[in-house]
This record gives structure tokens, sequence and C-alpha cells, in this order.
């Protein structure tokens, strides 16, 4: 599944870094916040709440909750906190985390 | 509907206890609510259905607060009948936890005088460190033992309050948000005038102070002697999780949604209700110490919120002696109790052949 991302990244020539997405490459542009990053790539859900419904960043700046992934084993992160790194292991978010959950880090 | 013989003042977990039991009596009953700047200890609290402890001292708040517990089950089944929701009543025991042998020492005495108090009616086990830690994987090697009691346990607090809102209203309660009341005038021959901030007039048969700590000002008007005071407690909320924690404690507890509170301080700081940094780490440091797995779970929020305490620290259920129609009714664990305040309280209110003795917890105790 990999629906077309409907948001344009702006032309610059900014180095990109590379990170994986439930082990898949992704390219960015450096500098962007991972959420950013998840929604240039594709509109999928980037998360799914205890009840199955996807989401996906919404507010970019930390309130709603809707952006949280895994992030190098961190669950529950932002990803509009954080900004994209080469080599970042992110995986989607699925339900809630479980309570040994940063198990490396 | 006539106009309603009973006006409740103070839309908390207390007033709103209070109401829906007069209505399930048969009474019409208003409740006059104040505004989201108020202290409301009612959206702030821990959610505990809680024995231990409470009276150790004092035995009728002993059994009193044993008659809750006991009444519970009943209650939240009420509830859910009532509006539909579940409160999620969860009263599989209870774990006070140390890491302080001394102090729990000194907590296993108290029980031990709050059992002679309640006889049957009650039980603790004291568990030592390593007992505990055969009994429940988790627990932190700081851990020094914990007191246990079967009859605790907890509620979700603000679906409990949302609970008693759409119970109230179903019956025909009448709850009217920021509705201040400013002054209350008792009538020469019974009856009472109530002007609220707006400075809109309403008249009441009868007026129910349970306005929580608004209650400060209010009670002198009708002749109370009783004097409130805020007491700060500050609380954690982690983020949720996907497992259920073996226990629940009255400083560490699992919300039926996931998430973790973490609470049980007490402050004297006046009506200030902020948290504090270093309030918020002790916190943390007694979780992880409690169950070191917490260690890396995130903390999402943080509050403080005040505690409505009488001079002694018990409830307070007074009808005024100066104006006859008015009651004072107030106490700190407004949560345990409420499952007394939506029954035994209305017929000592209604003054049936069936009410209980409640006479300890009149003001008169803090007669000069
Ligand atoms: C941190 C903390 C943890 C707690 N944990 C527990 C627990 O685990 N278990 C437990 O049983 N209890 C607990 N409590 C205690 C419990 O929350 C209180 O006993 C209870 O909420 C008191 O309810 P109340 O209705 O008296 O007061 P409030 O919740 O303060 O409600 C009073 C209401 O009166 C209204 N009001 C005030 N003045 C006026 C006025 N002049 N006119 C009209 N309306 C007015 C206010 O707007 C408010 O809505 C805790 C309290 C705190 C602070
Ligand atoms: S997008 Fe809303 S918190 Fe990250």
């Amino acid at each position: 599944m990999n629906i077309a991302s409907r948001f344009n990244v702006l032309p610059d020539d900014r180095q990109t870094v590379q990170f994986t997405l439930d082990g898949e490459i992704v390219t960015a542009k450096q500098g962007i916040s991972l959420a950013a990053a998840l929604l240039a790539q594709s509109g999928t859900a980037s998360r799914q709440t205890v009840n199955g419904a996807g989401r996906t960043a919404f507010c970019m700046m930390g309130v709603c909750f809707d952006c949280m992934v895994n992030v190098d084993g961190v669950p529950n992160t932002q990803a509009c906190m954080v900004t994209v790194r080469d080599g970042m292991r992110v995986t989607r978010q699925i339900g809630l985390r479980p309570l040994e959950g940063s198990n490396d880090v | 509907m006539g106009q309603p013989e009973i006006t409740i003042i103070g839309g908390g977990v207390v007033g709103l206890s209070v109401a829906l039991g007069l209505l399930q009596a048969g009474h019409r009953v208003r409740v006059l609510d104040g505004a989201d700047s108020d202290a409301r200890a009612s959206q702030g609290n821990f959610g505990l259905v809680w024995g231990q402890g409470k009276g150790w001292d004092f035995a009728p708040y002993a059994n009193w607060t044993v008659d809750a517990l006991a009444a519970w089950p009943a209650f939240s089944k009420t509830l859910k009948e009532l509006s539909g929701l579940d409160v999620a009543l969860d009263q599989s025991g209870g774990f006070e936890f140390f890491t302080d042998q001394r102090e729990m020492d000194e907590f296993s005495a108290m029980l031990n005088t709050q059992q002679a108090h309640v006889g049957e009616r009650f039980s603790h086990e004291v568990l030592d460190g390593d007992d505990l830690r055969s009994q429940m994987s988790g627990i932190g090697p700081n851990v020094v033992g914990a007191t246990f009691s079967r009859m605790d346990g907890h509620v979700n607090p603000l679906r409990f309050l949302r609970a008693l809102r759409v119970a109230v209203t179903k019956l025909g309660g009448q709850i009217t948000s920021d509705a201040h009341v400013a002054k209350i005038a008792a009538h020469q021959q019974g009856g009472f005038d109530l002007t609220l901030t707006n400075d809109d007039k309403l008249g009441a048969d009868k007026v129910l102070l349970c306005a929580g700590l608004g209650a400060m000002t209010l009670a002198s008007d009708l002749g109370f002697r009783t004097k409130i005071r805020p007491q700060r407690g500050e609380l954690l909320i982690t983020e949720k999780l996907g497992e259920r924690l073996p226990f629940i404690s009255s400083t560490v507890r699992q919300v039926d949604e996931g998430g973790v509170q973490i609470g049980g301080t007490k402050a004297d700081a006046g009506m200030d209700d902020s948290e504090t940094l270093d309030v918020m780490a002790g916190l943390a440091r007694h979780a992880v110490d409690v169950f070191p797995a917490l260690a890396s779970v995130r903390v999402i929020r943080a509050w403080g919120a005040l505690r409505v305490m009488s001079p002694d620290g018990y409830p307070v259920y007074a009808q005024s002696t100066q104006h006859p129609g008015a009651y004072l009714i107030t106490c700190h664990s407004g949560v345990t109790l409420a499952s007394m305040h939506a029954s035994r309280l209305v017929d000592w209110i209604d003054e049936t052949s069936s009410a209980p003795n409640l006479e300890p917890f009149d003001e008169h105790r803090f007669a000069l």
C-alpha cells in the first residue's frame, strides 16, 4: 500500500538523509521533521489507535499526538518533534506501547 | 415540574452523589454549579475507592468508610443503569507500598487500630518485601513491604463525575453550570434567597451546601462554624500502556484506559494548585522504586489539585441550628464515600426511621 503523498517538498539543494520505515528505505531532506518526511513520503497511516483506526501527523506542533511512531526502539515518539537523521529506524506505532518498550536504548 | 424543593450548591462528586440519592428518594432537586475557574477536587483526584488508614483514630469514620466500600459494587451498577457509563470499578484489593521500614511499621499499627474499630468487616495483611516480590513480579528491590486490603480499589475518576451528571439529569435533576452563588439569605419563616454572581435570584426551601472549597465563605453566612481548608496534591499521568500493572496502590494505579497515574503528595499551599518540579520528580522516583519497569515510560501530563479538608480531615454532615433548612456536607475522599452520600446520607437528610447516626460528623466537634 503506497498512497501518493499530497505534500509537495519545496525544491532546495539541501542534502538528503536516509532512514527506514518498517524496514523500507525512505529518503528525506536533511533538517526537516520526521513527521514532514513521513507525510512527504506517503499519505498512509503512521500509527494505529487502540481501536485500529489509522492516523498520521496532523498538527505538526506537538499537541495532537497523532504522529506517534517508534524511533530507534522508543515507542510513542512524536514524529513532529524530532528531526530526521541518517540511519534512523522508524516503525509504525500499532496500538498501545508495551511496558518494556524501549528495548534498544 | 414545579420549583425544586431542594437546592444543592456545588456540582462536584459530593453534590451530585447527594443529588442522585435525593432524586431516587423522590425529591425534586436543583444543582447550582460554579465556574471552571473554581478549585474542583472532583476533576483532579486519584479515583481511589479506598479504606486503608481511614478512620484509624476515629471509629465512626472507619465504619462509614467500610460501609461505603461495601456499597460500591451496587452503586456502580446503578450508575451504569442510569447513565449507560461504566465507571470501571475495580475493587480487587489495594496495596500501600513502603520503601521505609519505620513508616511501614507505623502504618501497620494504624491498620491494627482501624481493624479493631470495624472488626470482621475489614481485613488487612502485611507483606514483607521478599514475600511481595515472590507473589508479584516486577516489584523493585527498594520496596521493604506493603500492606494489602481486599476491599480497596478504584474507578475512572472523570468518567465517574460524568456518570453522576448524566444519572442526575436522567432522573430529572436540573444541573445549572456557571451558577455561582454569591450570597444566601435565610427567611425568618424558613426558606432561602440565593443571589448568583450574575445577580439572578432564586428561592429554595432547603439548601445543601456541597461547594467543596467554595463553601469556605458561604458556610459562615449560614451560621456554620466549620473552617474548610485546601491541601494540595500533585499527580502525574503517563502514556498509555498495552499491559496491565499487576496491582492497584494508593500511589501508583493504572487507569482502565491504560495510563498510569502517580500521586499522593500533600502540601499546604493555600489556593495555589500549580505543580512543582521537585514534587513531580519525587513522585516519578517513587513509582520507579515500586515498579522499576516504569522507568522507560513517559509522563505526559502533571497537575496539582486541592483537597477539601475539614479541620480534622473527617467529613462534616451538619444541619444549621440557626437555619434548620440548611445543610453543610463536605469531605475529603468524596469518591470513596459517594456510595454513602447517594444512599444513607439521604436517609439522614430525610430523617427516615432507618437514618444512620451521623452525630459524630456534626460540626459541634469544632466548638471552641
Ligand atoms: C489530588 C487529589 C486526589 C484525591 N484522591 C482521591 C481519591 O483517590 N479517592 C477519593 O475518594 N477522594 C480523593 N480526593 C478527594 C475528592 O476528590 C474530594 O473529596 C471530592 O472531589 C470533593 O468533592 P466536592 O464535590 O466536595 O468538591 P469539588 O469537586 O470542589 O466541587 C465543588 C463544586 O462546587 C462548585 N462551587 C464552589 N463554590 C460555589 C458557589 N459559590 N456556588 C455554586 N457552586 C460553587 C464548584 O464549581 C465545584 O464544581 C482527592 C482529591 C485531590 C485534590
Ligand atoms: S503532529 Fe500533532 S503532535 Fe505531532
